[in-house]
């Protein structure tokens, strides 16, 4: 038991950091983030930029599936959309990267809306379907509208360039990636501290309900999937300066099942969710591929295959264990030690 | 004072069933005014139409002289028209406090950006509201030692007082309780009985409930309308629809069937 349950003033409740504590630890996160770049090799550097986009991405899946309760399996399209918004605008219009992915984001956002237009009237199994079709269509139109996507081929594009310096390595980008994923993060924390957060709840909850208590159904769905798409659009976008190339198959519909996966295993409805569920999924494969290699070379062809069922595997042992999640193991353990270092 | 809720020749059909014949009711403003009538009567369909819930097929609603027949349920609630439903409708992922926070949606200002960033006038107005709901909704519900629980928690009886609070943090003109102390032991009950009369002659609040229990509808009620297979068989002060031949005729129809027990009408379960 910790006296942050004892708060006498409800003020602190309503802050973003509850505690002191909570304050020094995310001090002590941004520091270890930009200190690791120093530390880190450039394999784990490009680690941490996909970790960095990825989470981005599942944050946006998480705030229309985990927090608006509507299911997408058409998130890796919308990123495709960022990821090409950005090569066009960057190619033919000569933007700048920080023009160029708020952009991107805006317009995944406008399709995402488009798409979720169907929200209002179907749910659950048949709105995936729905989402599905988005899917396939922008993936055809990614492989077929080649003046502007390059076909099968993909468009490459220049490197992200600030103030005359070019972000093209991963140490560059990684800085890029993180400056702007936590302020990604903090704005979606804060929309959950507001009416906006909590009208998405009420929706996922029970949207008749909502409706009676106030909440205007369409105008909320349409923005629950407008601000997804846009963090959908706005990773494409890294993603894009990242591979410094964008083809059709990097948002294929197993990139928009991945992320369902990230932020079920990590956590609907939460922000950690989203963040632990990104790690896990970006950082097992790799951990599992160091591990088969470990063994030598003859056990990789014996032992590849494993790999995926292992992974699998995991997934399905975290949903029994822990069907709501990374985050809930996490937080289980953060209760045992809410207030340390100051706890006295 | 004047009619704050006036119902014209309401009618509502499922298929062949009839919930609501020509349903005729006015409300005086400032008044507790209870809808009876034995399970079935249409009572809960009759708040589902006011609160938008339902679409009527005929007749007319009229709140506070404007017709709202048509409007969609939240521009009925931004109007000042707040409910609670007969088997609690809580948002159970959420805490209490924040069920409660969720409840003053429509009046806020708050837009996508200015939550995101969380900017000055998003948080004054949150704070506002959080400053707002602990002085007259918590404290006067007495659920502050349930406020940061998830609703998931509660027993039935707090679930109850939550979606009351819920309700007056819509600011309601007119407050539809459907079956607010159902399921409720005695000392939970009176407890619901006072607040439903605070809430009346404190905040001005006009209230229509439905109730199977008697003892409240007799105790805190200025007008009482009885309900019987969708129609409005008797209307008036308490004690008059008390001695109503056609009243106790209804519930004696049923509760013969049932109990044997005369006038002395049967619980709604939850559903
Ligand atoms: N959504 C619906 N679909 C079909 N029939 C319905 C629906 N809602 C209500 N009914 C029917 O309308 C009639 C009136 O139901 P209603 O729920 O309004 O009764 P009530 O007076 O609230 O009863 P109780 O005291 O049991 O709560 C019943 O015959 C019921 O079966
Ligand atoms: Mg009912």
């Amino acid at each position: 038991m910790s006296i942050g349950n004892f708060k006498e003033r409800y003020q602190s409740d309503e802050a973003i950091w509850r505690t002191p504590a909570s304050r020094v630890w995310f001090g002590v996160l941004l520091l270890a983030l930009a200190a690791f770049p120093f530390i880190g090799n450039s394999y784990h550097l490009f680690i941490a930029c996909l970790i960095g986009i990825n989470v981005i991405s599942a944050t946006g899946i998480n705030i229309l599936t985990g927090y608006t309760g509507l299911i997408s399996l058409g998130h890796a399209a919308f990123m495709g959309v960022g990821a090409y918004s950005v090569a066009y605008l960057s190619n033919h219009l000569g933007l700048p990267f920080y023009v160029c992915l708020p952009l991107g984001g805006l317009l995944a956002a406008a399709v995402g809306l488009v798409v979720g237009i169907p929200s209002l009237r179907i749910k659950g199994l048949y709105l995936a379907l729905a989402t599905i079709a988005a899917q396939f269509i922008l993936g055809f139109v990614f492989n077929e509208w080649e003046s502007v996507t390059g076909g099968g081929r993909g468009v490459s594009l220049a490197p992200a360039e600030i103030a005359g310096l070019k972000l093209s390595t991963e140490f560059e980008l990684y800085y890029l990636i993180v400056a702007i994923m936590i302020p990604m993060l903090l704005f979606a924390r804060n929309l959950f501290r507001t009416r906006i957060g909590r009208a998405f709840i009420a929706v996922r909850d029970r949207d008749i309900s909502a409706e009676v208590m106030g909440i205007n159904l369409l105008h909320y769905k349409l923005m629950s999937f407008a601000l997804s798409s846009f963090y959908a659009g706005v990773a494409g976008g890294l993603m894009a300066y990242f591979f410094k190339v964008v083809t059709p198959e990097q948002f294929s519909f197993g990139l928009s099942i991945f992320f369902l996966a990230a932020v079920v295993v990590g956590g609907m409805g939460t922000i950690l969710g989203g963040i632990v569920g990104a790690i896990f999924m970006t950082l097992v494969p790799e951990v599992l591929d160091a591990i088969i290699h470990a063994f030598g070379p003859g056990a990789i062809a014996l032992l590849s295959p494993a790999r995926e069922i292992v992974f699998g595997l995991l997934i399905v042992g975290f949903l029994i264990f822990e069907p709501r999640g990374l985050a809930e193991i996490w937080r289980r353990i953060k209760r045992a030690y809410e207030l340390w270092p100051f706890r006295n | 004072m004047g009619k704050i809720l006036e119902i014209e020749n309401l009618s509502l059909a499922f298929g062949g069933v009839h919930a609501l014949d020509e349903v005729s009711l006015a409300v005086e403003e400032g008044s507790i005014t209870a809808v009876i009538g034995p399970n079935g009567a249409g009572k809960t369909s009759l708040f589902n139409s006011v609160s938008g819930f339902y679409k009527p097929q005929a007749g007319r609603i009229v709140f506070e002289g404007s017709d709202i027949t048509r409007l969609k349920p939240p521009r009925r609630a931004a109007l000042g028209l707040a409910r609670t439903f007969q088997n609690i409708a809580l948002f159970q992922g959420m805490t209490v406090l924040d069920n409660i926070k969720l409840g003053r949606h429509v009046h806020m200002k708050t837009g996508l950006l200015a939550a995101g960033f969380y900017l000055g006038p998003a948080q004054r107005e949150e704070m506002a509201l959080r400053a707002e709901i602990e002085r007259d909704i918590i404290d006067f519900l007495e659920i502050d030692h349930i406020r940061n629980l998830p609703v998931a928690v509660l027993p039935y009886g707090l679930r109850k007082r939550v979606e009351l609070a819920r309700a007056l943090a819509m600011r309601p003109k007119l407050l539809l309780l459907d079956e607010p102390v159902a399921g409720m032991n005695r000392e939970e009950t009176e407890d619901m009985a006072r607040f439903v009369l605070d809430i009346q002659q404190e905040r001005g609040a006009t209230i229509l409930l439905v109730e199977h229990d008697m003892d409240v509808v007799m105790d805190i009620c200025d007008h009482v309308a009885v309900l019987n297979f969708g129609r409005v068989i008797a209307a008036g002060p308490p004690d008059a629809v008390r001695e109503n031949p056609a009243v106790i005729e209804a519930y004696l129809g049923v509760e013969a069937a049932h109990t044997g027990e005369a006038a002395s009408p049967r619980h709604g379960g939850p559903g």
